[in-house]
C-alpha cells in the first residue's frame, strides 16, 4: 500500500500521532485566546481589533495556529480518505480518486497558510 | 493481500454504542472544519484588511442566515475540540476501560451542548 504510505504527513503513523496531538493543542489554545479576546473585550471596534492582531504575540501565536491546523488537517483527512475512499469500499478507481482528492486537500491548506501570512504581513 | 477474503464487519447492521457516535461525530466535525477554516481565515482577511471591511463583516453578521451558518461554524469548532481533549485524557490512560469510556463519550456531549449552546447565546444576545 505504498499510495497511502507516500501521502501521509510524516511517513511514520507515530509520528503522525504526536504531531496531530501538538497541534491540537495549539490550536485549542490559539482559540482560548481568541475567544477570550473577543468575551471579555466591552465594546471591539476596528482599531483595537487591529490592534489586537498586530501585537507580535498574537501575530506569532496565529502562524502557529494556522502552521498547526495545516498539519491537523493534513493528518485528519488522510485518516478519513484512507478509511473510506478505498479500493474495498469504492472499487478500483478508489485509489486514483483518493490521490486526486489528497492532493486537492493539500493544495487547499497550502492556500490557507499563504493566505494567512499574508493577512498578517503582507497588507 | 487476498481481496476475495471475507468482511463480516457490516457496519449498518451494526447496533453502535454512544463510544461509537462521538467517534463519528469527532470525524464528521473534523471534515467540516476544513471547510469551516477557509470561512473563519476569510473572516480575519474581512475584518483586518481595512476600516470598510471590518463594518461591512459586521453588518453581514446581524443577518439571521448568516447568524445560524455561524452557529453551526462554532458547534462544529466547539464539538471537535471537546472531543480531541478526551482523545488526549485517554492517552494519558484516563478513561479507557468500557465503563470509562461510555462515561468520557456522555461528557463529550453533555459539555460540547453547553458550549455549544453557550455559543448560540453569543451569536444572538
Amino acid at each position: 500500500m505504498a499510495v497511502t504510505n507516500v501521502t501521509s504527513f510524516g511517513r511514520s503513523g507515530l509520528s503522525d500521532w504526536v504531531v496531530q496531538r501538538v497541534s491540537g493543542v495549539v490550536l485549542t489554545v490559539y482559540l482560548l485566546v481568541i475567544a477570550g479576546y473577543l468575551l471579555l473585550t466591552p465594546e471591539i471596534d476596528y482599531a483595537s481589533w487591529k490592534a489586537f492582531n498586530s501585537g507580535l504575540c498574537v501575530r506569532l501565536l496565529t502562524v502557529f495556529a494556522v502552521l498547526s491546523l495545516a498539519a491537523h488537517a493534513w493528518i485528519g483527512m488522510w485518516g478519513v480518505l484512507t478509511d473510506y475512499v478505498t479500493v474495498r469500499l469504492m472499487g478500483p478507481k478508489a485509489t486514483f480518486l483518493r490521490v486526486f482528492l489528497q492532493l486537492g486537500m493539500i493544495a487547499v491548506i497550502f492556500v490557507y497558510v499563504v493566505w494567512t501570512v499574508a493577512i498578517l504581513w503582507g497588507k | 493481500m487476498n481481496d476475495k477474503r471475507p468482511v463480516n464487519l457490516d457496519i449498518g447492521t451494526i447496533h453502535l454504542p454512544i463510544t461509537a457516535y462521538v467517534s463519528i461525530l469527532h470525524r464528521v466535525s473534523g471534515v467540516a472544519l476544513f471547510v469551516i477554516s477557509g470561512l473563519f481565515i476569510w473572516m480575519l482577511d474581512r475584518s483586518l484588511t481595512s476600516e470598510e471591511t471590518f463594518t461591512a463583516l459586521q453588518g453581514l453578521l446581524t443577518h439571521p442566515l448568516v447568524k445560524l451558518v455561524l452557529w453551526g461554524m462554532l458547534a462544529a469548532l466547539a464539538y471537535h475540540m471537546v472531543a480531541g481533549i478526551r482523545h488526549m485524557f485517554m492517552d494519558f490512560g484516563v478513561g479507557e476501560t468500557l465503563e470509562g469510556g461510555v462515561l468520557g463519550a456522555k461528557l463529550v456531549l453533555y459539555i460540547a451542548a453547553l458550549l455549544i449552546l453557550f455559543a448560540g447565546a453569543w451569536v444572538w444576545l
